[in-house]
């Protein structure tokens, strides 16, 4: 590593600023400044011309869009009346979305440049460092093959991490910004809206207020819906799979096969189906009325009771294949010792079963239980393809199926409540992050890493 | 009598051999009615989205025809080709990201390292579906939500975050034994030539598997594609379209060209998904050891 240029961790810009020349020093105001006097001439060029873009930038629209982001606007659209032409004219006034948008794009230039002045005083830094060691600082071409080699990881992670900074982390940050506003079809606040500091938490939180009372059942059925979702599907796949497992069954891998031919198909077409068979002229109560089963047609997504058992008994339907294909692997790496060591103690199958196989495959899938529960908490197409939150109170924007996930589609895409809406990502956010936390720390994976190995 | 007594035992064992498999088979056919009910309704020759029997009383294959000529509401090969031009750009940048990622957190040490990986499961944590909304806007705001740059806006959507997937890819890189970069290091290697030379020949597998993966993705995807085109109907990928299908109004026209299409794009992605589950499996018990 040092034959290539200094150990990372010898350089910060902290020990740049304390034991720095005065170029150096001076990199953090004229990025590339110490580049330039240690003849890294591309290098300092770069960075000078970086920092003249975000100056620019800053000069010509950043202070302009930050000072607007303070009140979101306040200009309303005008009709002045246009002598000349006779007729009016429409002016177009300010357009919050645009404003608050542009002022977290302000904000996250502002950020790249703070980033920008530690990467010129390292980079400057490191030069003179070099310097004083052999004499010169790296050329442009060892800094160059560098980057294919101890940097490599700069080169990997630069187009990803830009790919996940503006299509993931930009966004959240835009709609996280929308929680504290009033940006809502109610009062008319599309165009023009405002900061609300937390009131909308407060609306939500409060139980007896006009949000919180369909909030904290939706919380309650979805919190519900994911516990009993991830462990039906847990244990009916487990069970599914010591199932076919059972030596005397013959045509195992057929057997795999018909299951994991639903996961193959895409889901939204079985769903879609599924819910067609369970409308009131569907399949299944078609077919139940002509054999003299029921007489009138079963109420799948006009029942409370009836809505929630359907929605689970079609995700265990979804979610089984995909745990018979992953314990069918899981089963197999249990080291057979153990349970021959159980059998010489006589143990039976039903005690080697709660002594061994449930341990292991407990311990080996905490891991993939949280992503499941967590995957649960927002699964979006179960509900929303087959039950689609029904059956639903007139006045509520929620169902008793519905999600916080699928109530956060309805009031943003449905009813433009986009404050409410970003407020419900946040809470499902802080609710999934509580949840996997306590798991984590309780899960024997955590404190005990090495424990069957 | 006699012969009876003497296989009493067996034969108690062998009725039940015979029950698990009785009740094995009747759960495999509650898990298949669905699939086989999209394939016979696609054969149906009657319309309307309900039939009074399970077996369709005259056959054809109308619905068929119908996807590949009637346009007047849904143009169905359009959106084939869509969906088609869609999931080839992003199983091609995804899998460049993927294992990108994938191979820098498994096998390279740097400061950031730790840090971008609790980011990344803070990242997870937040519905996906919050971000689409806001890059919906975004979108919209750079008036690409019409006209051909929805395409790229979709990709753009689809790639762009692919990096935070980089379990499964990472999962299989960290069984590949690292004595074997560790001598090519010793001999000199670059850790570009070790990516290039070494890790990737022994990880196709893994990448065949995420080239595939994220093809079908496009396929699958109903929600943000639904979101990106609201109404621009030219621009639908089959997800969306098929989702159209069974609106109120074309259902009883639609429903069963909805099932021939089901049954078209279903082949494609359940013989990719048969050729892949065995690295999904993999990847996955790969991850869990970490």
């Amino acid at each position: 590593m040092t034959e290539r240029g200094y150990p990372e961790r010898e350089i910060t810009a902290l020990g740049a600023l304390q034991n720095g020349s005065m170029a150096v020093k001076l990199s953090a105001v004229i990025w590339g400044l110490g580049c330039l006097v240690r003849k890294q001439f591309v290098k300092g060029a770069v960075y000078l011309l970086i920092e003249a873009g975000i100056i620019f930038f800053m000069a010509e629209a950043g202070f302009y869009n930050l000072g607007k982001l303070v009140t979101l606007g306040d200009v309303e659209q005008q009709k002045i009346w246009n002598e000349a032409k006779s007729l009016y004219e429409y002016v177009d006034g300010d357009r919050s979305l645009v404003i608050l948008l542009y002022g977290i794009i302000t904000l996250a230039i502002i950020l790249c440049g703070v980033l920008m002045v530690r990467i010129s005083l390292r980079s400057a830094y490191a030069a003179e460092l070099e310097c004083r060691r052999r004499g010169r600082a790296l050329t442009l071409r060892q800094e160059v093959s560098a980057l294919f080699d101890a940097n490599l990881h700069r080169t990997l992670l630069f187009l990803p991490l830009l790919g996940i900074l503006v299509f993931t982390v930009l966004p959240l940050l835009f709609m996280t910004s929308m929680a504290f506003t009033n940006y809502s079809v109610l009062n008319d606040k599309l165009v023009l809206f405002d900061w609300v500091g937390l009131d909308n938490f407060q609306r939500m939180l409060n139980l007896s207020g006009d949000l919180g009372r369909t909030f904290w059942p939706v919380l309650g059925w979805t919190l519900c819906w994911a516990v009993i979702a991830t462990f039906s599907n847990y244990f009916i796949g487990l069970l599914l799979t010591l199932f076919i497992n059972w030596k005397e069954i013959r045509g195992k891998k057929f057997w795999r096969f018909c299951f994991v031919l639903t996961v193959a198909v895409p889901h939204f077409v079985t769903l879609l189906i599924i819910r067609q068979m369970l409308q009131p002229t569907g399949a299944v109560n078609v077919l139940l009325q002509n054999m003299g089963v029921i007489s009138a047609p079963l109420p799948f997504f006009t029942d409370t009771a009836w809505a929630r058992t359907a929605v689970i008994l079609i995700n265990i339907w979804v979610g089984v294949p995909y745990v018979l294909l992953q314990m069918t692997g899981i089963l197999q790496n249990i080291p057979p010792e153990l349970y021959e060591a159980a059998r010489v103690d006589g143990a039976n199958p039903v005690v080697m079963f709660f002594k061994i196989t449930l341990p292991y495959v407990l311990f080996v899938t905490t891991p993939y239980l949280i992503t499941t529960f967590t995957g649960n908490i927002n699964n979006f197409n179960v509900i929303f393809l087959t039950s689609q939150g029904l059956p639903r109170a007139v006045e509520s924007t929620a169902g008793s199926t519905d999600l916080l996930i699928t109530w956060l589609y309805k009031l943003t895409i449905d009813n433009r409540y986009y404050d409410v809406g970003a407020v419900i990502g946040i809470m499902t956010f802080v609710s999934l992050s509580i949840v996997s936390l306590l798991t984590f720390r309780f899960s024997g994976s955590y404190k005990d890493e090495e424990g069957f190995r | 009598m006699s012969t009876v007594q003497k296989n009493k035992k067996p034969l108690g064992k062998r009725i039940m051999i015979l029950l698990a498999h009785v009740l094995l088979a009747i759960l495999a056919f509650i898990w298949l009615i669905p699939i086989f009910w999209v394939v016979m309704t696609s054969f149906r020759g009657t319309q309307g989205s309900y039939s009074s029997t399970f077996f369709p009383t005259v056959y054809s294959l109308d619905n068929y025809i119908k996807l590949f000529t009637d346009f007047s509401v849904f143009n169905f090969p359009q959106m084939l080709g869509n969906t088609l031009l869609i999931a080839v750009a992003n199983c091609l940048i995804s899998t460049f990201f993927v294992v990108s990622v994938a191979y820098t957190l498994s096998r390279l040490r740097f400061k950031a390292r730790k840090p971008l990986m609790s980011t990344a499961m803070v990242i997870k944590l937040f519905p996906g579906f919050m971000s689409m909304i806001a890059v919906y806007y975004i979108i919209r705001m750079l008036g690409w939500t019409d006209g051909p740059m929805l395409r790229v806006a979709m990709i753009c959507v689809y790639a762009g975050g692919a990096g935070v997937e980089y379990h499964i890819a990472k999962g299989f890189f960290d069984t590949v034994p690292t004595a074997l970069d560790e001598a090519a290091r010793i001999d000199g290697a670059t850790n570009w030539r070790v990516l290039t030379k070494i890790i990737m020949p022994l990880s196709k597998p893994i990448i065949v598997y995420t080239l595939l993966t994220s093809f079908a993705g496009p396929f699958k995807d109903f929600m943000l594609a639904k979101v990106l085109c609201g109404p621009s109907k030219d621009y639908y990928t089959v997800a969306v379209g098929m989702y159209q299908m069974l609106e109120k109004e074309y259902i009883d026209q639609w429903f069963c060209a909805f099932a021939a299409a089901a049954v078209i794009i279903s082949i494609p992605i359940a013989t990719l998904f048969m050729a892949t589950q065995k690295y999904y499996a993999e990847g996955v018990s790969g991850a869990v050891k970490g």
